[in-house]
């Protein structure tokens, strides 16, 4: 209770520098591999992917990021068991942040695909079952964090996969694909409306409209979200009315004239990417920040307690910075490096990964954007979308998985001791 | 740094094949300038047009082991990796044959016997017109993935090869006509050019069956 009197302003500013630093991390480099596909599938300019990413990493984050920042936050430890010794959560944290932001910097060095939720949830996961106990960990709730971490890709995998068979049938294996494409097309567009209204409203807007006691049930929902899937639709149909057929880049592609209605959709799709993450992937930062955060504040670790909106904020601001000073790189060199990935299978394999992200974060389990983009991705090559995927990456993936969860860990580790040793 | 997005995607050998598929038909297009000069006993053109011929077929060559050396058996395609190795190797079998004939004709000075210098060159000209339609068909090949194997593409690749497959028994039709010409001849000719002339004949005959073997690989492709 002392050290956090004595050297709460000092433990807050380090939560802050830290949480902001692991913010920057994921702007600099997951946002680059969410938004990467849409780029480099031609469908919308590196600029207007971060002008989509800056909004929409924004409204996920604070509209559906609550569930996973609430499973960093409390989910993975038992707090019960700190409640004599509230600085060694605060300890723990800065650890987390410090150790995960560290294994991204020298897994980049290195060349390592590592995921900063894995990173995070190793860290976390180490910190309390080594320098506290083993007991303090909650591993019921990390083994389903775990299972989602292969139920992710698979299920994201699934759906790419039928997507991209549905527009097969309905446009591309048909007489009139532009025209097919025209009509089916907003369908998807519903699709992607509805999808994040629905998540929103249910998991986003539960704090904010609780407030003025204003309460919807399932079917309410539903329906105002359907109505939003509409509007979306509506809204796409209005810019696709802009894509003309020009008969003479046929000659070349027959199907060039399709990828341009594609297109369209895959802004939308983007959105609901950039969306996905943000409800997903900020809380790796947000997270433990916010419980040092509070700890620090009431001086004591509570189960209930309430995150205030700004640490929220710094979170976003942290990884706009890290998509402007950095992130808008990585996002050239994929989008100018993946030609392969058309419009067409670009959004089947978006769709399905942020669906898959977005339902994750509804349930509130911290998974890994990217690795869920990759199942995605593999999901279209099965359907025979993809000319040509590179398997070595599933391998690399793996190897770089099971390496991250104990260099997290002994990091973590190894930081709360020199914390301890510094504070207490 | 090793991007997991972008390690994903592998480089398409799509592309590449087709253009391998290009290459090799402008070689064996140069038959018919080739014969040309051939029956006007032109031997300068002549070797000009064998170089010509020579350096595609070389840059063909190389086109093939470059797909080759990308071509990892950890890539993950719709398309069978040993169909399509097939393919390219039986894509580069035809302007290989186009090279030989040429060396033969040049390295003989071989003359084409003016009672069959018009037969021979409409059949020269069939023959090429088979490797035409093969490269038809592999020109879809990029199309067949673009509408993700789609049943009416697969309708199409098959109207293609019908196309392939007439043409290249109008290419047989004229080497029968061709041939019967030759015999009533043959006892004019020196007995040595009399027998090369006919191995000439029938390379060129294998020429456009390498060629339909080569558009006939897509009907592979399509069947797994």
């Amino acid at each position: 209770m002392e050290v956090l009197n004595e050297y709460g302003q000092i433990l807050l500013i380090l939560a802050i520098i830290f949480g902001v630093f692991m913010a920057w991390g994921v702007g600099a480099n997951d946002v680059a591999n969410a938004m990467g596909t849409s780029v480099g599938s031609g469908a919308i300019t590196l600029k207007q992917a971060i002008i989509i990413a800056m909004i929409f990493e924004f409204a996920g984050a604070y509209l559906a990021g609550g569930e996973v920042t609430a499973t960093i936050r409390k989910g993975i430890i038992d707090p019960l068991t700190l409640q004599g010794t509230p600085e060694y959560l605060v300890y723990g944290m800065l650890s987390a942040l410090l150790a995960a932001g560290t294994w991204l910097l020298i897994a980049s060095i290195l060349g390592w695909p590592v995921s900063t939720t894995h990173s995070i949830v190793g860290a976390i996961v180490g910190f309390a079952a080594v320098a506290i106990s083993v007991d303090a960990v909650n591993w019921s709730k990390v083994g389903t964090i775990a299972a989602s971490w292969i139920v992710s890709p698979v299920l994201a995998g699934t759906i790419s996969y039928m997507l991209f068979k549905s527009v097969q049938r309905l446009i591309l294996d048909t007489e009139a694909p532009f025209e097919n494409a025209k009509r089916y097309v907003p369908v998807y567009m519903f699709m992607v409306g509805f999808m994040i209204t629905m998540v929103t409203l249910i998991k986003g807007l539960k704090h904010v409209l609780k407030d003025i006691g204003f309460t919807l049930n399932y079917f309410e929902m539903s329906l105002v979200a359907a109505a939003a899937g509409i509007l979306v639709s509506i809204v796409g149909s209005i810019m696709l009315t802009r894509v003309k057929r020009i008969e003479a880049i046929e000659a070349e592609d027959r199907f060039a004239n399709v990828e341009k209605v594609f297109a369209v959709l895959m802004v939308f799709t983007a959105c609901a990417m950039a969306f996905a993450h943000g409800s997903n992937d900020v809380a790796n930062a947000v997270g433990p920040m916010a419980a040092a955060i509070a700890t620090i504040k009431s001086g004591a670790v509570t189960a209930k307690s309430s995150m205030p909106a700004w640490i929220l904020l710094v979170g976003g601001v942290g990884i706009v910075i890290g998509l402007v000073t950095y992130g808008y790189k990585v996002m050239a060199t994929i989008g100018t490096k993946i030609t392969e990935l058309t419009p067409s299978r670009g959004f089947a394999a978006t769709l399905g990964a942020s669906a898959t992200v977005v339902l994750a974060s509804g349930i509130g389990l911290p998974i890994s954007t990217t690795h869920t983009l990759v199942g995605a991705v593999l999901g279209v090559g099965l359907a025979r979308g993809l000319a040509a995927i590179n398997l070595r990456i599933v391998a690399t993936i793996f190897t770089s998985w099971v390496i991250t969860l104990p260099a997290g860990a002994i990091l973590a580790i190894i930081f709360f001791y020199i914390f301890k040793a510094i504070f207490s | 740094m090793a991007n997991p997005i972008l390690s994903l995607f592998g480089h398409s050998p799509i592309k590449p094949l087709q253009n391998h598929m290009h290459t090799s038909l402008q070689c064996v297009e140069l038959l018919v300038p080739f014969f040309q000069a051939v029956i006007k006993e032109d031997w300068e053109t002549v070797e000009a047009t064998y170089n010509s011929i020579a350096k595609l077929e070389g840059d063909a060559d190389n086109q093939k082991q470059d797909i080759r050396l990308h071509l990892p058996k950890s890539l993950f395609m719709p398309i069978n990796r040993s169909d399509l190795i097939q393919l390219l190797s039986k894509q580069d079998k035809i302007c290989n044959t186009a090279k030989d004939i040429a060396g033969i004709m040049l390295g003989r000075k071989q003359v084409v016997p003016k009672k069959i210098s018009t037969d021979m060159t409409a059949y020269v000209k069939s023959a090429v017109a088979v490797a035409v339609e093969a490269k038809v068909v592999i020109d879809e090949l990029d199309e067949l993935i673009g509408s993700g194997f789609g049943g009416r593409e697969i309708d199409r690749i098959n109207r293609c090869i019908t196309k392939l497959e007439k043409a290249e028994d109008k290419n047989d039709k004229r080497q029968i006509t061709l041939r019967a010409k030759l015999h009533e001849i043959e006892a004019d000719l020196p007995p040595v050019d009399a027998m090369f002339m006919y191995k000439t004949i029938e390379t060129i005959g294998n020429l456009a069956d390498c060629a339909q073997s080569a558009g006939e690989q897509i009907q592979v492709i399509i069947a797994r």
